[in-house]
């Protein structure tokens, strides 16, 4: 089965990592994405705040266009993902938006019925290969890596499709079956301030420490999130974060891709874990899932010396 | 003796079409239902920073009290989490309101006090009109340099390090078709809950 990838803005820069881990692991499962042809951004919130009919257009175009292949639309990003949700939901309540989007759609020749499902890799990974053939796959089992599902909003609200609002579980049900333990967090579907690190960014920050605070306070090693703008804000800033908040350490924050494609044998580098800011390597080092590459260089010469004496 | 710094509002400073108008805007439409319980300002991770709770705005909103709703920075600093909406008693759309309130304000043509939000929202929906994708070096560099000019160095480390790590481009993100989208901007009516639209 075929599905229209919907990667959105920031799986192209930003969340480059995020596009790559996400099209390793479904090329492992043998997930086949297609790129959808001139896909538009989805407005996020920016759009919704300034103008709301051409917001609603520009979300639901991109539904469809993938209805108009017949495909299932998969946006990797929360951020899209949520905003594409709503727009179909509001698109089916609301005479006032359906009006507005068919106008506007008809311009391009397009039309959009609803046919299609909007989906989420958490949700896709779950239930198309299924958790019982990503187990059988695994060659690298995250054991003894402690990790922190970090959800964020768009996935649970203000529709929750898959999981439950208050108690998510989807992510943490992934990263126990390719072998990890599940932080205890409380946090797991709090704000991480979203746009205003852009804008005001000391009060996002004091959303994102009271994240990793929790985070550590549940004694993980690190996190893991579905959305790019939850990773960027958790990851980038933690530099600034530390130096008002002494009270929390770095921590590496990654896509839980990143960590499902490692666990089933793909390389570091495949999976952007190289873009982290905060770096992600040496945790994975010290509990034994990757091998010290420097200690593994290191070794060879005194092996091929031992071998010649 | 301390005084109490409180304006008093009057029948005449109300706007009841404007009311009229917040709640014919998706998701708004059961903005008369609020019962004041202020669960929506507990659980905001952002009301110690806003100049009115969440509960304040919407009881002022349907009353109609234009003015104060359109200027508070309440609406700015909404970073659309949900949470109020989802847990609200009455199934308010809160975050829909604030939504609409935004829409309103730039309608109204106001700059609020703290600025940095709305340029930022600006910015966006420029870029993501005009090319149909976002440049997201563009959309920082941007802003940081009209909202926050002194954090613009400091920034310098992080910049560095996104370019390093291959997350921040100077190149500019197109649709490769983008009259379409324009096209489609162009014919599609507002929503603005006037009653004519």
């Amino acid at each position: 089965m075929k599905y229209a990838y919907y990667p959105g803005c920031s799986l192209k820069s930003s969340g480059r990592a995020y596009e790559e881990s996400f099209l390793a692991v479904c090329k492992i499962l043998g997930l086949e994405m297609e790129e959808l042809d001139n896909w538009n951004c989805c407005g996020a919130t920016s759009f919704m705040s300034i103008e709301q009919g051409p917001a609603y257009t520009c979300s639901v175009r991109n539904l469809a266009l993938a209805e108009k292949k017949n495909m299932d639309l998969v946006a990797p990003c929360g951020g899209c993902y949520g905003v594409l949700l709503k727009a179909d939901h509001y698109y089916a309540d609301y005479p006032a938006v359906r009006n507005s989007v068919d106008k506007g759609l008809a311009a391009e020749g397009l039309q959009y019925r609803r046919q299609i499902q909007i989906r989420h890799p958490m949700e896709l990974l779950t239930h198309d290969p299924g958790l019982k053939a990503i187990r059988s796959l695994v060659k690298r089992p995250l054991k003894g890596l402690r990790v922190a599902s970090y959800y964020g909003c768009r996935f649970l609200r203000p529709v929750a499709p898959f999981d439950d609002m208050r108690h998510p579980q989807t992510m943490d049900s992934l990263m126990k079956t390719v072998g990890a333990r599940i932080a205890d967090y409380a946090s797991r579907g709090r704000c991480c301030g979203g746009a205003l690190a852009g804008s005001i960014p000391k009060m996002a920050q004091e959303l994102t420490y009271r994240l990793i605070k929790d985070a550590q306070k549940a004694e993980a090693d690190v996190i893991v999130t579905g959305c790019p703008l939850c990773q960027f804000n958790l990851d980038a800033f933690q530099d600034e974060i530390i130096a008002s908040h002494p009270d929390v350490k770095p921590i590496p924050v990654f896509f839980f891709t990143q960590l499902l494609g490692l666990a089933l044998g793909a390389e570091p580098e495949e999976l952007g874990i190289q873009r982290l800011i905060v770096p992600g390597i040496k945790i994975l080092q010290e509990k034994g899932i990757l091998g010290d590459k420097k200690a593994d260089e290191k070794k060879v010469p005194v092996a091929a010396g031992a071998q010649n004496g | 003796m301390a005084t109490l710094e409180r304006e008093i509002r009057f029948e005449s400073d109300r706007d009841p079409e404007f009311a009229a108008q917040i709640r014919r805007m998706p998701g708004c439409e059961n903005l008369n239902r609020c019962i004041q319980c202020a669960t929506c300002s507990g659980i905001c991770p952002l009301s110690t920073y806003m100049d009115m709770t969440p509960r304040r705005v919407i009881q002022l909103a349907r009353d109609g009290f234009k003015a104060d709703v359109l200027n508070c920075n309440t609406i700015w600093l909404c970073a659309s989490c949900y949470q109020c909406q989802v847990e609200c008693p009455k199934e308010i759309g809160i975050t829909d309101v604030m939504y609409a309130l935004k829409c309103k304000a730039i309608e109204a043509g106001i700059k609020p006090k703290q600025a940095a939000p709305q340029t930022l929202y600006r910015e966006f929906y420029n870029l993501g009109t005009k090319n149909g994708r976002i440049s997201e070096g563009a959309l920082m560099v941007n802003t940081v340099i009209k909202t926050q000019p002194a954090r613009f160095w400091s920034l310098k480390m992080l910049g560095l390090r996104l370019l390093r790590t291959g997350r921040f481009g100077w190149k500019i993100e197109r649709m490769p078709q983008q009259s379409v989208l324009k096209a489609a901007i162009q014919a599609t009516p507002p929503i603005n809950g006037k009653e004519s639209s």
